[in-house]
């Protein structure tokens, strides 16, 4: 149940850190809300949904520093909440002055907590500007609010659940003698969320969405009801029409109210304060930069891949302006060639520093990853009454964002199989003669264009005897195969095999390991398979470090140049006639102490054709996931960096091909698909 | 093993929340980070302790308490309200919609992990 993944101090040293991270990302949030704000109060009225956000902005700073005893933060989030709410709730009125206090506020909030950041502690000193909220904020005034909502005659159920503020906004509608409609939905569990929002935005166009209170659906398993509270000026029948898309049915709740009545609140104009220059103490003011504390930015990625692209641009027009020179060197162009060759190394130079500097903004540490599955390995042990502790090694290791995020689910799997089939009940192993505890060691690394992840368990192992049995009991090999242990050993990749009688609980339903390996492949990873009987098993993920560019073997097979990308090369190899073996018609060859099947590629694309035979060729050993295949083409032609680009619909059937990329010398090759290729040998009935 | 449900919007104060419960005894935590996403998972999950917010962005925590005491698995189900607001009136409003317990952020961890023990054990 332990891990090695935290200890009290790291936690609370981690928890500021979240803690000042958040708070940066809020104080954020609410500069950009209240620049919306400003903009729509010189008209006067401002947006309820914008200053309600940056209310509840305020209130989450609050109850946060609140929780790490940062009392100058919480003491003025605290007041400026009180602001925002009489604001939100019409008890003060947003003018220009009001709106200078919020910007000194939020100013002054953003300088305690980059003080905070910068390890200099808080200063406590908000006195003054807490003074100048005070003031601003109007002791309410008597209303008659409750009698006006009592009129109207909501069920005790609904109006309990209100908060002020949509008490507050259910007022101002019923003072502007809005009807208020009760709309009833019912939506399907999977999808409510997007079928809500659907509902609210046609509803918003005519009216106020005040509150959205679920209730239990007919089927408590499938469907959720909601009841949306809703104002507009609209009558029944429109609104009816409004949500007939939805399925939603259309009540008015209450009596309309008469005109006029209530429109008397009273409201306090914030007064211009006179005596007081807008600043506060100067601890805070010589604080108070525009610069960010935890120097990083947040960045689409879409915005990231956008400029890898223009970067693989640059790099072909690089080659082309390099193949130039080549021309102008045949011709005899000498004096000004040499300052061409210098200016094209020099630009050469700056390009590979600008797409490894582009490279590095997407990486981030796997860390990130471990953390994940530190819990993961906490909960399932539990729940199994095992013992487990994790070990985790290269936590700085650094990956593609996006590659992360896909990997982050087979890896869950893999370590769920991991304590669910491979480290025994503490009994067992005891029994055993190995340790109570078993153990699990995530390891992250790198090696040349690859990442590897390595998952080893010193559990049971696989047992190749049931796993045999078991592919055959569901009918994936006959009894009369003969597999090797390797081949037996991945046999738990193929769809339909799964050890496993129960449904997993951690992902709310049993994945098998062929999931498992075509998330891995969707990324162009590979996936190996160790394991010794009694000892324990070890996965290994090969990933590539990025997507983005990707470095390609150019090969020539029949005349045509392909590429294929270098991530899933394993090597490559002189083909001698002799090394062809044939075994049940189809060529393979020994590769150490494994038989490798072979391609032949032009055979793959023109099946028809005839085949030239030369006297020596090359084999490409490429592999995906755990599958390998060696290749047979005609010309290896180096390495060089390309960027995949989609052939179009058209093509979009096409086996084999994953795009096209530019050679930069004004030549288009087509890029091979090695899992598409993989996958269509395997169909044909070669074993792979 | 009892399950506790954790909703909760802000990131920092969720998992600060979840060590608080994990230091205080062999419990599992299931996390929801919006009203919407509890909302999900409740009718799925078996739960045993509900601990709410009451300030988040799609649907507050009272909506959301409404909603757990109409489903017949959670009438009983013990649930605490974690919030900023402590006003008589927002307690009030909380423990007349079946809130069992209301604490007032900055909470105190050892008042929280005695009242998980006193519910659920």
């Amino acid at each position: 149940m332990e891990t090695e993944m935290s200890d009290a101090n790291d936690l609370t040293g981690k928890a500021v850190k979240d803690f000042l991270a958040e708070a940066e990302e809020i104080l954020d949030h609410l500069c950009s809300d209240l620049g919306v704000m400003s903009d729509i109060s010189e008209d006067g009225e401002c947006n309820p949904d914008s200053l309600n956000s940056v209310f509840r902005g305020a209130h989450s700073l609050k109850g946060l520093a609140g929780m790490f005893g940062f009392t100058g933060v919480q003491e003025l989030a605290h007041h400026l909440e009180t602001l925002l709410d009489s604001l939100r709730l019409g008890k003060v009125k947003l003018g220009a002055n009001v709106m200078t206090l919020l910007m000194d506020s939020l100013e002054a909030l953003g300088s305690l907590v980059r003080n905070l950041a910068d390890g200099g502690g808080e200063d406590p000193d908000v006195g003054q500007l807490v003074a100048r909220i005070d003031r601003a904020v109007a002791t309410p005034g008597e209303s008659d609010s409750e009698s006006l909502l009592s009129a109207l005659g909501l069920p005790a159920s609904m109006m309990n659940a209100l908060t002020e503020y949509e008490e507050h906004r259910l007022l101002e509608n019923v003072k502007k003698s809005r009807c208020i409609y009760s709309v009833l939905a019912s939506f399907s569990l999977a999808t409510f969320d997007q079928d809500l929002a659907e509902l609210t935005e046609s509803l918003k166009r005519s009216g106020e969405v005040i509150s959205t209170l679920p209730s239990v659906g007919a089927n408590i398993e499938s469907s959720i009801d909601f009841e949306l509270l809703y104002a507009s000026a609209k009558g029944v029948d429109e609104i009816a029409a409004l949500v007939t898309d939805s399925n939603a049915t259309v009540r008015v709740l209450g009596a309309k109210p008469s005109a006029g009545q209530g429109t008397s609140q009273h409201v306090t104009v914030f007064q211009p304060e006179t005596e007081e220059p807008a600043q506060i103490s100067a601890p805070i003011d010589t604080a108070m930069t525009a610069k960010s504390m935890s120097r990083t930015v947040r960045v689409d990625i879409g915005k990231l891949d956008e400029l890898m692209n223009i970067v693989g641009e640059l790099v072909l027009s690089h080659s082309t302006i390099n193949d130039i020179s080549e021309k102008m060197r045949k011709e005899g162009y000498s004096t000004v060639l040499s300052e061409l060759i210098k200016a094209a190394k020099g630009l050469e130079r700056r390009l590979n520093e600008l797409q490894k500097g582009v490279m590095e903004i997407r990486m981030i540490p796997v860390g990130q990853l471990y953390e994940k599955m530190g819990r993961i390995v906490r909960k399932i042990s539990r729940e199994q009454g095992k013992k487990v502790e994790l070990k985790t090694f290269g936590a700085d290791t650094e990956l593609d964002k996006l590659i992360m995020e896909d990997i982050s689910d087979p890896l869950m799997h893999i370590i769920r199989n991991a304590i669910d089939h491979g480290i025994e009940p503490p009994e067992e192993r005891a029994a055993a003669g190995k340790e109570e505890r078993g153990l699990i060691s995530l390891s992250s690394y790198q090696k040349g264009n690859h990442v590897v992840i390595e998952i080893e368990d010193d559990g049971r192992g696989i047992a190749i005897d049931k796993v045999k049995r078991k592919a055959i009991e569901k009918g994936l090999i006959s009894p009369a195969d003969l597999l090797t242990d390797r081949e037996a050993i991945d046999l738990i990749f193929l769809p339909g095999f799964s050890t496993s009688e129960t449904v997993s609980e951690v992902s709310g339903r049993g994945v098998g390991m062929d999931v498992v390996k075509s998330n891995i492949a969707a990324v162009s990873g590979m996936v190996d398979v160790e394991s010794i009987a009694g000892q324990g098993s070890r996965m290994t993920i090969t990933l590539p470090i990025t997507l983005a560019i990707i470095k390609a073997l150019i090969i020539a097979s029949a005349d045509r140049y392909y590429a294929l990308p270098i991530t899933s090369v394993l090597e490559s190899l002189m083909l001698e006639k002799k090394d062809i073996l044939t075994v049940e018609r189809k060529e393979v060859m020994q590769l150490r102490e494994s038989t490798l099947p072979l391609l032949r590629l032009d055979g793959f694309f023109h099946p028809d054709a005839k085949r030239i035979e030369s006297d020596s060729s090359f084999v490409v050993v490429v592999g995906v996931a755990e599958k390998r295949l060696g290749l047979v083409v005609d010309d290896l032609l180096g390495q060089q960096d390309i960027v995949i680009k989609t052939l179009g619909t058209m093509f979009e059937g096409l086996k084999g091909i994953s795009g096209a990329a530019d050679l930069g010398d004004q030549r288009t090759i087509l890029v091979l698909d090695v899992s598409g290729i993989i996958h269509e040998v395997t169909k044909s009935g070669g074993q792979v | 093993m009892k399950r506790i449900l954790v909703t909760e919007d802000s990131a920092t104060m969720r998992s600060l929340l979840i060590s608080t419960i994990e230091a205080c005894g062999d419990y599992e935590v299931v996390e929801a980070a919006s009203g919407f996403e509890a909302l999900r998972l409740l009718p799925r999950e078996q739960i045993d302790l509900i601990i709410t917010d009451i300030n988040m962005p799609d649907i507050n925590g009272l909506e959301l308490i409404s909603y757990v005491r109409k489903n017949s698995s959670y009438t009983h189900t013990p649930l605490f309200i974690i919030s900023t607001e402590g006003r008589e009136k927002d307690v009030e409003k909380g423990l007349s919609l079946g809130a069992n317990e209301y604490l007032v952020k900055p909470i105190s961890p050892a008042r929280l992990q005695e009242l998980i023990v006193k519910y659920i054990g």
